[in-house]
């Protein structure tokens, strides 16, 4: 199953993200968001980062979770390439996640970058379950 | 969509009520047919009704002929709400981009002058002005300086010998809006802010080296300080990352609130709460933080631009008559005094891709403007013309708002697929413009094709009389992220 794919929108870019779980279509969200960034082929991934999050809905748990990743790119100067959704779970009204991240840092040579991501929309957003698993359309500002 | 679309004269369409059921007040869109039957074909029309659930929304739910699909409302929408009836204020409505908006710099310079040198002078700009994705600031800043920054707007850099007071008068709100307040800023807005005051940005955001093209009312231009062939500079830029971050962490906020305050919108990207409530006052106080970051960012760029000039013609800023004609916002949230149903009633103006335009005798304006009304700066896309035009007393029924640009047509995808194979550089030389840019495929994204033409747009808030034409510019030369 592909990662995600861009879709048609007229002023930002609009993806559309696929997962076989949640864990998967995160990962998979976030791979897109930075593939949008950055060229990420063949790129290393030394540096380590652990992301632990709560929200109270999966669509906030999301826009939060690729929130973090945006903000430790623009303070940290990371491109992250790698996600390792550990664990999302329920408990009780709030949603949680659990991952590992890897990336590297942008350093002086910055012809990796691509497009500059505002923020990630909450624009019509809605993860769906089907037959062959999870799926969610996402606006980012650019 | 089309079908529930209501023609009310040649320039102006309704969404009525009935749309959907929920709507507050219907929708109004200010448009010819031709341009009509390309926003029929996305989603912008749809925000235009999702915006009309807004609590508090009073007489229409507006879009400007630049109208575009954004997210919450659309790109071109003008919303306001009475804040004495429940009235919000929705982080959506503004953008993420807080204060984006244009500056308008002149100079004493002609085309003849500066022409045989535009290469010479773009690529001085392009290495002076920091642009692109994580650009970072010339103008580096301790945490207690940003602090002032956020209270003082253009002020701060003003202060600090990067521009001249008369600047501040030329600025929308004087480069600075009251209520600014950083104990609502968080510390990661502070991180995100920290190293990009004086960046320009990327995507859209440009400096442009422009001609006066055609002059169209010379008294007013005159009083602007423009005519024609003489060479002026535009700069398209906002909050960057310090204002991303404030929307995007009080948008996700007040998603939780719409049970508390029984608000119902169809798209979570409206997500609001009421202006007199303690969520709806610390978003206010936050972003009026960021309108005077970014206000302060333009006229830092501005400094910029003028000691490449200075350095260039081996001039003073002064002596080279490069002065501000205007600064406008065109992504903002603003507390102002109109006319509802004969009554004078304080709302809250939302423009997100839409201009403020007073009219003739309006107190706000500077002295100098009294009687012009207030210069709205209008960018097209980087291959055709940009406009000037003057606020009117008839925008009123706008809530003095007007257009912001050319709007997309194009999806940066469709862009860049119907830029294949094309030098967008070499065919924007061929016409006489030389653009640099940082970002890969930032030229092709942002390639003429891609805009709706800026003429249309303009055309139609003329006839409306909601701004008129004063001049049109053409661009010798654009930076872009």
């Amino acid at each position: 199953m592909e990662k995600y794919e861009r879709i048609p929108h007229t002023a930002d870019i609009a993806v559309k993200v696929y997962g076989c779980d949640l864990k998967d279509l995160f990962a998979n969200a976030a791979f897109g968001m930075f593939d949008i960034i950055a060229d990420l082929d063949g790129i290393s991934a030394g540096i380590a980062v652990k992301v632990d999050l709560k929200a109270q809905s999966p669509e906030e748990l999301l826009v939060a979770w690729l929130d973090e990743l945006l903000y430790d790119f623009y303070t940290k100067n990371i491109i992250f390439s790698k996600f390792d959704v550990r664990e999302i779970a329920q408990n009780g009204p709030e949603i949680s996640l659990s991952a590992e991240v890897h990336g590297r840092h942008v350093g002086e040579n910055k012809n990796r970058l691509k497009t500059e991501i505002k923020a990630v929309t909450f624009h019509n957003l809605a993860i769906k379950e089907g037959e062959g698993g999870y799926s969610v359309e996402i606006v980012f500002d650019v | 969509m089309f079908d529930a679309l209501e023609k009310i004269d040649d320039l102006r369409w309704r969404i009525p009520k009935t749309f959907m059921p929920g709507m507050k007040v219907p929708g109004v869109i200010y448009a010819d047919r031709s341009l009509m039957d390309d926003i029929v074909k996305d989603k912008a029309l749809q925000q235009v009704a999702n915006a009309a659930f807004l609590p508090g929304i009073v007489k229409y739910s507006l879009a400007m002929p630049d109208i575009h699909w954004g997210y919450g409302l659309p790109i071109g929408g003008v919303v306001a709400t009475d804040i004495e009836d429940g009235g919000v204020v929705t982080p959506g409505g503004v953008g993420y981009d807080i204060n984006c908006g244009v500056r308008l710099l002149r100079t004493g310079l002609f085309e003849s002058e500066v022409r045989p040198h535009i290469k010479e002078l773009l690529a001085a700009l392009f290495n002076n002005v920091p642009a692109g994705v994580g650009s970072e600031g010339k103008i580096r800043v301790s945490p207690a300086e940003e602090r002032k920054i956020l209270v003082k707007g253009s002020g701060w850099a003003v202060s600090n010998g990067y521009g001249i007071k008369e600047d501040l008068e030329y600025t929308e709100a004087g480069g600075c809006i009251d209520g600014a307040d950083p104990e609502y800023v968080s510390d990661r807005a502070y991180e995100r802010g920290r190293r990009q005051s004086g960046t320009l940005g990327s995507g859209n955001h440009f400096l442009e080296v422009q001609v006066i093209d055609e002059v169209y009312d010379e008294k007013t231009a005159s009083v602007f300080g423009v005519e024609k062939d003489q060479v002026v500079v535009m700069m398209h830029s906002g909050s960057r990352g310090f204002g991303y971050q404030i929307c995007d962490e009080h948008a996700r906020k007040m998603v939780g609130l719409h049970g508390k305050y029984n608000i119902s919108v169809p798209d979570k990207q409206l997500s609001s709460a009421p202006v007199k409530s303690p969520e709806g006052q610390a978003y206010l106080h936050a972003m009026k933080c960021a309108a005077n970051y970014a206000w302060n960012n333009r006229q830092c760029l501005m400094h910029l631009t003028r000691e490449v000039f200075e350095r260039f013609f081996r001039k003073s800023f002064q002596e080279l008559g490069m002065f501000l004609v205007y600064d406008v916002a065109h992504n903002i949230a603003k507390f102002e005094k109109h006319i509802v149903d004969g009554k004078e009633k304080l709302l809250c103006v939302h423009r997100k891709g839409a201009t403020r335009a007073f009219g003739p005798g309006h107190p706000e304006l500077p002295l100098k403007y009294r009687e012009t009304g207030q210069p709205v700066i209008v960018p097209g896309d980087m291959g055709t013309n940009s406009y000037l035009l003057a606020g009117t007393e008839k925008a009123e029924e706008t809530f003095f708002s007007t257009c912001h640009g050319a709007g997309r047509v194009l999806s940066r995808t469709a862009a860049i697929n119907a830029c294949r194979g094309r030098s967008i550089a070499k065919e924007l030389l061929n016409k006489g413009i030389v653009v640099m840019a940082t970002g890969r495929g930032t030229l092709e994204e942002e390639a003429p094709e891609a805009y709706k033409n800026v003429t249309d747009v303009v055309n139609v808030v003329h006839r409306a009389d909601l701004s008129t034409k004063v001049c049109r510019m053409r661009p010798l030369g654009v930076v872009k992220g």
